[in-house]
């Protein structure tokens, strides 16, 4: 059962690309080509290449590397949840 | 680059059936700007209710395309927003939007190349942006576009590919069908596969830029084969859309 909720899992991963709108309403720039830096692993990895969960209420990124959650987005009615502490950093381009 | 991203009201111009389940709509803009090839558009329907659906679409024309933009959309099975669009909406009819969106699966002239494109079924539309705007920018960039599809019915654009393959500009156009060939085929009749890529990409030297479009799991074939050749990984961009509509 395990195998086929991964096989879904994978089958439903969109990339970061997904996301690109709610980022941009979000961070008010354009984001999928910024670069961010995965705090499980190090390595950086443009926005709209990491691997992207839409299918839930919230919105889950993991690095493309490792696999570790890197953010999570809730939007609710009321207000936006932004969680990154899976990232060391995301460089915004000027 | 970076002004607000605001929704606005786009009035669909004309509908064109592409194949069996896919259409083209062309939208006019009100606040029309151009957009670079392989980014998509938000489109958001809502309810009396106050129920909202939205969806990611990609762009289809080239930005050379002034003050309107052609999203080229599969129907998808209980899909909320495809199947309003395909089943209910017609010319005249006025929609939300926002966009242009996205900057990291993108392609423009001075990007360079050699360009290798790999499509699986609708994901052909982000690379039809890129190879229309190759086009009208008369750019010989060499290209080579590897498209997946079902059957010969399904191929998205065929009769355009084929001509803009056969313009000398340095476009190649290989096919390959994966569930029925039309007798006297002469394209491929398997899916993509490391040797297929070998034989595709192989002409286009060590690191050509590669941008693969479809459902995930020929995306991840396609780049997992690309890698296998030896394209380094940082050439090769992809957008997945999830499960295929089948």
């Amino acid at each position: 059962m395990e195998a086929v909720d991964d096989d879904l899992n994978r089958a439903m991963m969109l990339d970061g690309n997904a996301v690109a709108g709610r980022f941009f309403a979000l961070f008010g720039a354009e984001m999928t080509a910024n670069l961010t830096e995965c705090a499980s692993c190090g390595q950086d990895h443009m926005m709209g290449a990491l691997h992207a969960f839409t299918h839930a209420p919230g919105v889950v990124l993991r690095c493309p590397s490792c696999e570790a959650v890197m953010f999570r987005l809730v939007e609710t009615p009321r207000g936006i949840y932004f969680d990154a502490r899976g990232a060391a950093f995301v460089r915004i381009e000027r | 680059m970076n002004r607000p991203l605001q929704w606005q009201i786009a009035t669909i111009a004309a509908i064109r059936p592409e194949t069996p389940g896919v259409k083209t709509f062309t939208l006019d803009l009100p606040d029309w700007m151009p957009h670079r090839p392989g980014q998509h558009y938000d489109l958001r329907l809502r309810a009396v209710d106050g129920y909202e659906a939205q969806r990611s679409y990609s762009i289809a024309s080239a930005p050379e395309t002034k003050g309107q933009v052609q999203l080229t959309i599969e129907r998808i099975n209980d899909g909320e927003v495809s199947g309003f669009l395909h089943d209910v909406a017609v010319a005249g009819d006025r929609i939300e939007v926002r966009g242009p969106i996205g900057g990291y699966f993108v392609w423009e002239v001075p990007l360079g190349g050699p360009l290798m494109l790999i499509a699986g079924g609708s994901g052909v539309v982000p690379l039809m942006a890129m190879l229309r705007h190759r086009a009208a920018a008369g750019s010989q960039v060499p290209a080579r576009l590897l498209f997946s599809a079902r059957s010969y019915d399904d191929l998205i654009f065929r009769e355009e590919l084929d001509r803009l393959g056969a313009d000398g500009s340095g476009l190649e156009v290989v096919y390959t069908l994966t569930r029925s060939q039309p007798s006297g085929w002469r394209g491929y009749g398997r899916r993509i596969d490391p040797a297929m890529l070998a034989t595709v990409a192989g002409p286009l030297g060590r690191t050509p830029l590669c941008f693969i479009c479809g459902p995930t799991l020929l995306v991840e074939a396609a780049a997992n084969g690309l890698a296998e050749i030896g394209v380094p990984v940082s050439r090769i961009r992809t957008e997945r859309f999830g499960p295929s509509g089948s």
